[in-house]
Order: C-alpha cells, then structure tokens, then sequence
C-alpha cells in the first residue's frame, strides 16, 4: 500500500513522519540532529530514499546531512558555501553596503531527474549547486551579480533565498525568490537571471512598483502548469498566467492577505491554499482561529477550512516552508506551526487532525508520496 | 598526544565519547592542533573556524590552563601543559541564547 513520509524542519531539530496511505496512524522518529536547526530537510524526486538537510547552529554554523536510506540514517557531507569571486555589497538595514556574507542554507530543492544533484538557497541571498550528492557546492552567481543586486535589502529574518521552484516542462527554467529582493526567472538552469516582479505592489518601500525589493514570502506552481503561479507576498496574495512576466492580486475575500506558505493540490492546478496571518506585526491568525483557507478557482475566492483546527486561544504563525502536499489519489495537505505542531488533512483539507503536537518551533514541512 | 575537548554538539557530530587524543606534527599551536582534528575529523569542517578565513567562529571558546587562549594568534605555541598532555585543550561553545 502506497504511503507518505512528512520530513518536518524544528528550531531543535528533524523529524520524520510517517504513515500509510490512510494517513491515519503515524510513526514519529526523531530528533535527528537533536539542538540543531534543521531549516529545511527535502528528497529527490528521483530517488525518494535520498534525503537532504540543512542543519545550522549559531555557534557552528552550517551542516549539510544526507540520507540515503530514507531518513534512519544520515552522513555530513560538504558544508563549504564560497560565493563565487568577490562577494560585493547588498544594503544593510541602513542604507548602507554590507558585504555579502554566508549565514546559513534555507532551502534545498533535488534537481527533478538526477539524486545527486541538488540546489541550495542560502542567506545572504545566493544560489548553489551540487552535482555529486551535496560534496562540494558550486554557486551559480549569476544570480547574486544581476546589477540590482547591490540594490538588495534584508527581510526581518535575513536576506535570504528561500524559495526555488523548477520548471518540469521547460528543460532549465527556473524559478527564485528572495526576501526582500522579490521573484527572478532563469532560462538556463541558473547561469543568468532577471527580475519578474511586474504587476507587484508593495507600500513599505519608496517606489511601490520597483523592479525588485519586494518581500516575496513564498511562490508555488502545479506541475502540470508550470507558467502558472501563485505568490503570497509579504502583503497580497499573487497570481502570474506568463510564468512570472506579469502578476496580478488574487487576494480576493481572504481575511487578511498577509501569510507566509502558499501551495497547490496535486490534482487540481486550480486549488490553491493559503494560512492567513494577521499583520506583518501580528505573526498569528486573526481572531486566534487557525484558519487554512482554500481556493478552487485559482484565487479570488476562498472559503475557510477549520475543521480540526483550533477556534480560539491560537496564536501561532505557520512559516514560508512549512506547508506541502502529498499526491494521492485523496490529496493530503500539510503544515507545521511554530506552536510545534504539524497538522495533516487527508481530505484536500475538509478535515484536519494534528500528527504531532509538541515539537519545537517548525521550520518547514515537506512530503514525500511513497510507492 | 594532544588531548581536545570537544562540545557536546561536535562531539555527536564527530560520533566520538569523551576527549579526543591527536598527533600534531611540528609546532603545537592553534593552527596545528585544529588541522589536525579537521583532517582526522572531516566532519568538524567548518564548525570551529570558519572554511574560507579560517578564523574562529564568533561563538567559539578556546581554553586551556585556566586561560582564555580564544584571542592568541593561531600560530602562536600553546601551553606545554598541552604540548605534553598534561592538559586538554578545550574547544568551548559560548555561553549565549538558549
């Protein structure tokens, strides 16, 4: 019987979920890397028992682990992050240059078709890639030299590249985000980019329209119609129908269009989620009532879906990461919370249950559909 | 042999218990004794002073005889009390956050 595996990210460390297709019982190991910040744990489409994870600590930096046996155990591999020639300067908090420095991997994204082929997100904003199963790290810095790069500020959290989507139908199209630099496209697989942030508004910088330093929080896309997407900016949830060129609000009825994940059901390129949150200085769902809301229409409407979800007291915030989707035939939606909890929705999100309760603060939540 | 003390953290990283002893080749410094744990250690790469600069990390201690070695210049010898194993020499993380 087919089953799931969810690889949930903890301020404390990993944790890895597991489950048969009911989605009904889970088996719960963990904490790998138990005191270390796991901001990211992924699995290569093309192989699902490879695993990678981004471990970091304040006091000892950043480790890579990988897994080749589907998270029981794991090995460091490379950790060496050297952005490519002279570094130059963003802007700091400031105004001011600030060198580019290395602070930690926020993402790992698996090339689709090959195990050992891996990308990184890192902050400061900057994009790497390993061919040989996460060794050695080779930045693709065409992207942290684009000339508006020296234009680029840091988000609260750091100015970081946290979101790489890759084009399935379109050989080396990609797609990045940074916070607070906005959304870039590369048509050959990373080597140069450009912004794609037309039709993006947003008030807390000096042109609402520029073309970058947008607080880009979170882009998704379905498979099947990869020059589709869906945004949810720091404020405004986003739609583009040309693969970025241009965007256009979808924010609709939400209560609040402020939030940090966004996703996409697995058979339906037209629902779309969302975790509303109630301001950029209230990181908590409005009126304490966790809330995922649903859209079947590709944005605009929305309904909310609270079932098993907590209606009142709830005063967590769910981050950029920590939604995913699995691929059965009843699409499963998941996502974690800085309370420590990872909610699961075997139903397209009719119906929530918690898998697990007490966690350390989730950093992010992915899902990997088993044969 | 020089004997290192590790923290509990690179301790698991490194899967060893307890000190870890190293032969260190000419000079007893610093420098040396890190490398030497870094090539038995490949692990520990990164995680006591930074792969590009090789500086310490900013919230990594290094003690030894009741001293504050952290700010010594790397190439430096250290204590003969380490040269000779009397002492460890004791790679601390900072005491901050939580």
């Amino acid at each position: 019987m087919s089953g799931v595996r969810v690889l949930v990210g903890t301020r404390k460390g990993a944790f890895v979920l597991k489950s048969d297709g009911r989605r009904e019982q889970w088996d719960i190991s963990g904490p790998h890397f138990p005191g270390w910040e796991i901001y990211h744990v992924k699995g290569s489409p093309a192989d699902p028992d490879r695993l990678y994870a981004s471990q970091s600590s304040g006091w000892f930096g950043q480790l890579i682990q990988r897994s080749d046996d589907g998270g029981t155990t794991w090995e460091p591999v490379g950790n060496k992050f050297s952005y490519d020639g002279v570094a130059g300067t963003h802007q700091w908090y400031d105004g001011t240059p600030h060198p580019w420095e290395f602070a930690r991997v926020w993402h790992l994204e698996p090339a689709l078709d090959d195990p050992d082929t891996v990308y990184a997100g890192v902050e400061d904003a900057g994009l790497f890639r390993s061919t040989d199963g996460g060794q050695q790290w080779q930045e693709l810095p065409g992207l942290r030299r684009h000339h508006t790069g020296p234009s680029w500020q840091p988000g609260a959290g750091g100015m970081c590249l946290h979101t790489l989507l890759l084009d399935p139908a379109t050989p080396g199209r990609m797609f990045a985000a940074i916070s607070a630099a906005g959304a870039f496209r590369s048509e050959d697989a990373g080597e140069t980019w450009r912004p794609v942030n037309q039709g993006l508004r947003s008030d807390g910088i000096p042109d609402p329209a520029a073309e970058v330093g947008h607080c880009v929080h979170r882009i998704a896309m379905h498979p099947s119609r990869p020059s589709v997407l869906y945004m949810q900016k720091h404020w405004d949830v986003m739609r583009s129908d040309d693969a970025g060129d241009s965007w256009h609000e979808v924010s609709g009825n939400l209560p609040t269009d402020f939030g940090f994940p966004i996703d996409v059901h697995a058979h339906e390129p037209d629902t779309v989620y969302v975790v509303p949150i109630t301001s950029d200085s209230l990181h908590y769902p409005p009126e304490g009532k966790l809330r995922v809301y649903r859209s079947r229409t590709g944005g605009d409407d929305w309904e909310p879906l609270t079932t098993g979800l907590p209606q009142r007291d709830c005063y967590v915030n769910v981050l950029r990461d920590a939604m995913a989707v699995d691929s059965l035939d009843s699409c499963g939606i998941y996502f974690g919370t800085t309370g420590g909890q990872v909610y699961a929705s075997a139903d397209a999100g009719d119906n929530w249950a918690p898998i697990v309760r007490d966690l350390p603060a989730v950093l992010s939540v992915e899902v990997q559909t088993l044969p | 042999m020089i004997r290192v003390v590790l923290p509990a953290h690179l301790r698991t990283l490194a899967r060893v218990d307890g000190e870890v002893e190293l032969r260190v080749t000419g000079q007893v410094t610093q420098r040396s004794v890190l490398d030497a744990l870094e090539a038995r250690y490949p692990m520990l790469c990164g995680t006591v002073r930074d792969q590009d600069n090789g500086r310490r990390r900013a919230f990594v201690r290094f003690f030894a005889c009741e001293q504050d070695l952290s700010h010594d210049p790397p190439d430096d010898p250290l204590p003969d009390a380490i040269v000779t194993g009397a002492e460890p020499f004791l790679i601390v993380g900072a005491m901050a956050g939580g």
